[in-house]
């Protein structure tokens, strides 16, 4: 053993290694993502790890090297849950026999999410157990045992973890490589009446799984991870007939709010599903009435409940249904603290705060020299004055919606846009509809979509934007980069020819950054009659060296901030009556010098064309 | 020793990294250590921040507001917005180097760091200025703003690490060729 400061996420990957996993795949996403990152990274060469296309791909193949006795572990953030929940569903039917733990990373807020929904529920709704830690190091021992409970019961196992859990950092206790488990899967072994799903092996199955589930509340109320705090007996005399319930991150805010009542009782839960009935009933045990602290939907909350009816007890449950906690967000240590002052009575001293001057905004906006900017820009131009409707997606690219692009006018969920471009046109033949679709969620999820479309006879230009890698979660390779996480160099899927595969019989490819050819493109394409696509190539400006940056001609701005208005890059701003650009933002990309009416903005001129040159500022040190 | 720790800045200012050197300077010296920060969509251009807490008996790596010790402020109007994170007599080491929204021009926000700098020292007893505009173009880059904000913050004693502790991280944690340009920065203000 030794020790190492670690994200929670990178806690939960050597925790795999450590159980000795045998393949891991997954989508990326936040808050997941760097799960499967490091599990690459730290490869003991001993493991198959791939981004698989999508959630639902990738647990399949989970599935099917459970089914050959290998350890397993599928990746994805909760919205992932959604596109992988068919084959889970069936998954926990079927069962398994090598260890698979899901690990899903839920994103309370939201930080970087469509939906704030609670993956304890999928757990209950799917059958499958559920571990909750509420720790890096918590995340990192409960691998080793949602491993071993996996293989014990045949079932697939959830890891859940949220933003705070995943992506805080703690010094833990993690094995040395020669103590990992080795683990030798024995391959698949046929068994039609095991590994076929027919209606009456579902019928049986069901049967079990409610009977094991129900042993499961029992194993879980003796699951040291559920636990009664304090250990011993000794119940603050004041608040003796109080208690909280908490688990994952808010278990940590609600021990921190309590340490001033260190005899105010708490229950601790580990695993949300199935609840440890029995452990609830040990805690409730004298009390009039218990606070829950957790964030995303009331399972605790409606755990107790349940039990509390059950078992006819009459202490009241506090919590979401109740007013005492907040419905949706994340919950804090201050929220913690707030509670805890209500529910006890005690109130806190609080310091003043004072009322802040007005502070900066900085919303999230395009990098300067994202070729999104200009692929977005040259549709706008190329459509001005149409009926259109431009229907957006999942990435980078959402940013497209804010001033002054204003090119997203929808954004549902992965590949949803080509659906929304559709039943738009249905509807209203006149306008002119457009869905716009990153590369790698052109390969997880758009491509049904345009088969759709096809075979439906729409009338829409889809707009792939390919730059080349999965830019909004940190980089990820895809089925168009041609690398794989196992480090081979592989042929590229092209998404010319799965378009054409689908039937379509126009597909432009245009170079955003050529502003005049992209907006002539446009402009001939989306007059197309049917289903036809333009393929914006260019690479996200985070995986290319810059061009040098470019500079403004004081001499010939005339201050019009046309520049600035019509595409909004961060790199320009104006001073003292004349645009500027930040050398140390600045690409190179050269949309706005495309822009400019005077001409005002060059290339690098060696210094001897007498113009002023921007001055540094930013950088970073990463 | 307990200590509760904020760093905040823009994102693309280092952060993230000034908060692994602290805790990796802490470990070496046997302290248990957490932190939580800003990851994805905020980075680029963004408000960021890290929550930093050393010592026993921590749960959680979120700091409660009024409880920091000390907030290391790599932007001046980053630093006000974390204030309520501070406690009554804690200490803010604060970067005078303003960085503007990316949005300013199109919205035509715009924002004095000299006045967010003259709001602390109205609020903030213990309050240190860093003329990092002077330091940076000494030292001949921006890159190493957040290590000349940490060698202050240690030489203070605030952190309660000493240079030679950050200097360790630094050679484990930053590839070699940079070693020199950040024990530069580190040494800027106070002494080695």
């Amino acid at each position: 053993m030794h020790k190492e400061f670690l994200m929670g996420n990178e806690a939960i990957a050597l925790g795999a290694l450590a159980a000795g996993v045998d393949l891991v795949c997954g989508y990326p996403g936040t808050p997941s993502t760097e799960v499967l990152e490091t599990v690459a990274k730290k490869n003991t060469g001993n493991v198959y790890v791939e981004w698989s296309v999508n959630e639902k791909a990738a647990m399949e193949v989970a599935a099917g090297a459970a089914y050959s006795g290998a350890r397993v572990m599928v990746t994805m953030k909760q919205m992932g849950l959604n596109v992988a929940s068919d084959p889970l569903m069936c998954v926990e039917y079927i069962g398994v026999k090598g260890g698979m733990v899901v690990l899903v990373a839920d994103d309370p807020g939201p930080i970087s999410s469509q939906t704030e929904q609670d993956t304890r529920h999928f757990a209950s709704f799917s059958k499958v157990p559920c571990f909750d830690p509420s720790s890096a190091q918590e995340a990192y021992d409960m691998m080793a045992e949602a491993f071993e409970l996996s293989e014990k019961y045949q079932t697939p196992v959830f890891m859940r973890s949220t933003t705070r859990v995943s992506h805080g950092y703690a010094s833990i206790e993690v094995r040395d490589p020669e103590e990992y488990v080795v683990n030798k899967p024995e391959g698949f072994v046929k068994d039609t009446n095991r590994w076929v799903i027919f209606p009456k092996l579902s019928n049986a199955n069901h049967k079990k799984i409610v009977a094991r589930n129900d042993e499961l509340a029992d194993v879980f109320s003796a699951y040291a991870g559920n636990r009664i705090f304090p250990e011993n007996a000794g119940i603050d005399e004041k608040l003796s007939k109080k208690g909280i319930a908490a688990g994952g991150i808010s278990f940590t805010y609600a021990m921190e709010a309590r340490a001033e009542l260190s005899g105010l009782r708490l229950l601790k839960v580990s695993t949300p599903y199935p609840f440890p009935e029995k452990k609830a009933v040990e805690f409730l045990e004298g009390l009039d009435e218990v606070l829950c602290m957790e964030e995303l939907d009331p399972v605790i909350e409606d755990g107790l409940i349940y039990v509390c009816g059950k078992y006819g007890l009459k202490t009241k449950i506090l919590g979401k249904h109740t007013g005492h906690s907040p419905v949706a967000g994340e919950l804090s240590r201050d929220i913690a603290l707030e509670m805890l002052a209500e529910f006890t009575g005690i109130k806190r001293e609080k310091t003043e705060e004072k009322e802040l001057p007005p502070l900066p905004v900085r919303p999230p906006v395009l990098c300067a020299g994202c070729p999104h900017r200009a692929s977005f820009y040259a549709v706008k131009r190329a459509m001005k004055g149409r009926k259109c409707i431009f229907a957006g997606d999942i990435g980078c690219y959402t940013l497209g919606n804010a001033q002054p692009l204003d090119m997203v006018d929808t954004c549902l969920c992965m590949g949803a846009g080509l659906g929304i471009a559709q039943g738009v046109g249905h509807m209203d033949p006149e306008t002119k509809c457009f869905a716009f679709v990153g590369d790698s969620t052109f390969f997880a999820s758009a491509i049904p979509g345009v088969i759709n479309a096809v075979y439906n006879q729409a009338d829409m230009t889809l707009v792939v934007l390919d730059n080349s890698t999965t830019a909004m979660t940190g980089h990820q390779p895809h089925p168009g980069t041609g690398h794989t996480m196992m480090g081979q160099v592989v042929d590229k899927v092209s998404i010319d020819a799965v378009l054409r595969g689908c039937g379509l019989t126009v597909v432009e490819h245009v170079n955003p950054m050529e502003l005049e050819k992209a907006v002539d493109t446009v402009k001939k394409v989306a007059d197309e009659p049917g289903v036809k696509a333009i393929i914006f190539e260019y690479p996200c400006v985070a995986i290319v060296k810059p061009e040098k940056p470019l500079h403004v001609d004081v001499s010939s701005c005339i201050g019009c901030q046309k520049c600035i208005k019509e595409i909004g890059c961060p790199a320009l701003s104006m001073r003292d009556g004349k645009a500027v650009i930040d050398e140390s933002q600045c690409t190179g990309c050269t949309l706005c010098s495309q822009i400019c009416s005077m001409d005002a903005i060059k290339k690098p001129c060696n210094g001897d064309c007498g113009s002023e040159k921007a001055q540094k500022t930013g950088g970073a040190n990463e | 020793m307990n200590k509760n720790i904020v760093l905040c800045g823009v994102g693309g200012q280092g952060t993230v990294l000034a908060s692994k050197l602290i805790s990796a300077a802490a470990m070496a010296k046997d302290i248990p250590v957490m932190s939580a920060e800003t990851i994805g969509m905020a980075q680029r251009g963004g408000s960021v921040f890290s929550h930093l807490r050393m010592g026993d008996d921590i749960y959680s790596p979120m700091i409660a507001k009024g409880t920091a010790d000390i907030i290391l402020g790599f932007e001046p109007g980053e630093t006000v917005r974390m204030l309520p994170y501070l406690k009554p007599d804690g200490q803010v080491i604060v970067s005078s180097r303003e960085v503007m929204p990316v949005t300013a021009s199109l919205t035509g926000g715009s924002y004095s760091g000299a006045d967010m700098i003259a709001y602390l020292q109205k609020n903030v007893k213990n309050l240190f200025v860093i003329d990092t505009d002077k330091a940076v173009k000494e030292l001949g880059s921006a890159k190493v703003l957040n290590i000349i904000m940490l060698g202050a913050a240690v030489s203070s004693g605030a952190l309660g690490l000493e240079k030679k502790d950050i200097k360790n991280a630094i050679i484990e944690k930053v590839p070699e060729k940079f070693h020199e340009l950040n024990f530069r920065a580190l040494d800027y203000y106070g002494n080695k």
